[in-house]
């Protein structure tokens, strides 16, 4: 319960879950972080932030505030 | 056809999909970069001829992730697709994809099929296709995106010609949309919207309507009409996301049937890499081991042909000098323009070193990784991962530094990233600190290994990034600003450096810098030899002045035109203002002479010696083999009779060279990007007052 792609560990993948949508910014949307897709956390940078993620074919970098916000169920 | 016609093409697409290859490729050095009227973004534009009577005229627009911008270049993107009126609004888009990240490519693409401008995709990278395991049914994805597509490979040039066979068809091309976002979202609400704009497409006035505050073309009648249709911004921001989550449902019905990928062949190069460069430990190392290669190259490479320039320009000026007929035009000529134009182009290996460097790290792909490894370390300071970029282009120069500065999304880390970038010690400082430390700090080792002088110069170079830092985290307190910009940035596939492509970088950032900064260094060389070749009465008189004066005593004709000179300098325009302020810059421990110089660099850091050079006039000094350095340590202060250049002011002026903000050249490209005066007269007062105080305080405490 709760979990978030901030609580991933390194080569976990989660699915992201329906998020309410005005709190994630639609540009990470565009960027293919949608509800329904897998997402996995590649590569942490040192103090966990920012976060190497892929998701959707796309490799992108986010913030821990970022992450924080999208909840995924943990596979 | 008509002959000769000019059709206008925008390339438009993702970031790193290698729409810049192509860009290169179909325009060649036929390319120029000129300005969007009213901000600062560079707007890259190109001829190429793609038949024989047609020739079209690029426009190389920002790479994108969507037509809905989030930094200063994407909003270029949308204003120039929806602004009819604007000079470069296109008669067909290209819009670049690359195969193996075609699904989020398509997400740009179908909302600019949309805009139902003519438009054609181009997926790149087709070379790419069969190592990756991937395959495309082109002639149904061609009918699913009613539109024409073509297969490129940019870098090994195939593909190219194709493309230019199927432009001059462009207005037979399908221009319907691909996705009816009416009716997944809410077909009432769009209905009444088609109704209320029934001039535009569908589309197009839904984006007038979310992007309203970036179309700076709407006239206030239409702005009304459109805040009295809807302004319920919480609505609107929930149909972007549910046009955005639609539009690649499409996408993703649309690529089951037409794209297959073998995940076997699938390689884990990437993974495997990026284990390392992004690693806690080895990531730091390997970045820190980059640095020191650029620093190196950048001081052993660039000293070479810095000198051939340097070398270059005084025979030059002696050349012309003895060539011309002698008069003021000769000397505006010798003394002003060629020392003038010599100041400028000595910068240009140093700058062409370090964006070959630059372009490199890009192209490669390891710049990611270092905005991903160094982002949470920057933000302390105010700024972001982005930030590191500049300010190691910081240390050759600041103006193509601020210039680097541009794609940090968040206008708060912009800015204050602009702000301390002169602080960090540029190559114009180098020839100010290594005469100063060659007189004041003794050539002896420390603990037998460590050359005293040596530190003193690595220490002045620390001293530089301290001061950038804590002024960046003084600022991050302080500054007002508020600009809530996301974070997210693409971490692309490893590549190889196209050798083509970092050529045409480097050649547009060093015409960038001899345009931009160049022009300023040569009118202030020459005003400032108007300034210290006229003067008053006494200037005029000089000759006659000084002869009278040394009538009776018997001293050799050399030494007579010595002293017209500095006579002639003391009274001249600049002499002046030197006596002018000695006043103010006595508590720091100089005089007239000194102040010249600190008038004179003004313009530029590195004036600073010359300015001596000629004060003390060495150069026309040909008999005897004085160096500036041995003449500036013999000059006596002839109130306390110690040395001028004594450790008090040789390092009150040291302190005051790594503080001062003394350059034109980086004022005026401040006001360039942040499009007011208010930030470079804040680095001006703000740094000139920090330099002046701390001179004052180490002069009057050594002293």
């Amino acid at each position: 319960m709760g979990d978030t792609i901030a609580s991933l560990r390194i080569g976990e993948c989660g699915v992201i879950e329906n998020f309410s949508l005005d709190a994630i910014p639609l540009k990470l949307l565009e960027m293919g972080c949608l509800p329904g897709q897998v997402v996995k956390l590649e590569q942490v940078a040192p103090f966990k932030d920012p976060l190497y993620i892929s998701v959707n074919g796309s490799y992108l970098a986010i913030r821990i505030e970022t992450a924080n916000k999208i909840n995924i169920t943990k596979l | 056809m008509e002959k000769n016609k000019v059709v206008k093409v925008a390339l438009v697409g993702n970031p790193n999909t290698g729409k810049t290859s192509l860009f290169n490729q179909l325009t060649g050095l036929n390319q120029q970069v000129g300005n969007y009227p009213g901000i600062t973004v560079d707007k890259k534009q190109g001829k190429c001829k793609i038949s024989e009577n047609l020739s079209a005229e690029i426009t190389d627009l920002p790479g994108t992730y969507s037509i809905n911008p989030s930094t200063l270049d994407e909003t270029i993107v949308l204003e120039t697709l929806l602004n009819k009126n604007n000079s470069s609004f296109p008669d067909l888009v290209v819009v670049v994809a690359e195969v193996e990240n075609l699904k989020r490519n398509l997400l740009l693409f179908s909302q600019i099929k949309d805009l139902q401008i003519p438009t054609i995709l181009v997926i790149n990278m087709k070379d790419q296709m069969q190592r990756k395991g991937i395959s495309i049914d082109i002639i149904k994805l061609k009918e699913e995106l009613k539109s024409e597509i073509i297969l490129i490979s940019a870098r090994k040039k195939l593909g190219i010609e194709d493309l230019k066979g199927e432009l001059v068809n462009y207005k037979n091309w399908d221009t319907s949309t691909i996705a009816n976002i009416s009716d997944r979202i809410d077909a009432t609400f769009f209905k009444n919207l088609k109704k209320e704009f029934s001039g535009f497409s569908l589309y197009k006035s839904w984006l007038l309507i979310t992007q309203k505050n970036y179309c700076s073309f709407l006239s206030e009648a239409q702005l009304n009409k459109i805040n009295k249709f809807t302004s319920d911004e919480a609505l609107i921001n929930k149909y972007q996301h549910k046009e955005t989550i639609y539009r690649y449902q499409k996408i993703n019905e649309i690529l089951k049937k037409t794209y297959i990928v073998d995940k076997t062949k699938a390689t884990d190069f990437r993974s495997k890499l990026d284990r390392i460069l992004t690693h806690k430990i080895f990531g730091y190392v390997i970045f820190a081991f980059v640095l020191l290669l650029i620093f190196q190259s950048i001081f052993a490479w660039a000293t070479f042909p810095m000198e051939l320039i340097d070398g270059f320009f005084a025979k030059l000026a002696v050349v012309t000098n003895n060539n011309l007929p002698e008069g003021t035009f000769s000397n505006l000529i010798s003394e002003g323009v060629i020392p003038g134009i010599g100041g400028v182009l000595i910068f240009i290996p140093q700058i062409t070193i370090l964006f070959i460097f630059i372009s490199i790290l890009e192209e490669t792909g390891y710049m990611s990784r270092v905005v991903f490894l160094m982002d949470k370390i920057m933000r302390q300071f105010g700024m972001g991962g982005k930030s590191i970029i500049p300010l190691i282009s910081g240390t050759a120069c600041a103006i193509p530094a601020i210039m680097a500065s541009r794609n940090i999304s968040s206008w708060r880390e912009r800015l204050i990233t602009i702000l301390v970038i002169p602080f960090t010690t540029c190559s114009a400082r180098l020839p100010v600190y290594t005469i100063l430390i060659s007189i004041i700090i003794p050539q002896k080792y420390v603990l037998g290994i460590f050359n005293l002088q040596g530190l003193t110069l690595m220490g002045l170079y620390f001293l530089g990034f301290t001061a950038a830092i804590l002024s960046a985290v003084l600022l991050n307190f302080v500054l007002k600003v508020k600009h809530k910009s996301l974070f997210a940035i693409e971490m692309p596939n490893y590549k190889l450096p196209s050798v083509k492509n970092i050529f045409y970088t480097v050649v547009e950032k060093v015409k960038a810098f001899i345009y931009g900064a160049g022009t300023i260094i040569l009118a202030i060389s020459i005003v400032l030899w108007f300034l210290a070749s006229n003067g008053l009465h006494n200037f005029k008189n000089a000759e006659q002045i000084v002869t009278e004066q040394t009538s009776n005593q018997t001293i050799s004709k050399e030494e007579i035109h010595k002293k017209i000179a500095s006579y002639k300098l003391e009274n001249s325009y600049i002499g002046m203002m030197g006596k002018t302020i000695e006043p103010v810059i006595k508590p720091m421990g100089y005089d007239w002479k000194i102040g010249i110089a600190l008038i004179s660099s003004f313009a530029a850091r590195e004036v600073f010696v010359g300015a001596l050079a000629t004060i003390y006039n060495v150069e026309s000094d040909s008999t005897t083999t004085t160096t500036i350095k041995q003449r500036m340590d013999s000059e006596i202060n002839p109130i306390t009779g110690e040395k001028r250049f004594n450790f008090a002011t040789g390092v009150s002026l040291l302190l005051f060279y790594a503080f001062a903000m003394q350059c034109m050249g980086t004022l005026a490209i401040v006001k360039r990007e942040t499009k007011t005066w208010k930030w470079p007269i804040l680095q001006l007062t703000g740094m000139s007052t920090l330099a002046y105080i701390i001179s004052v305080l180490s002069y009057t405490f050594l002293h």
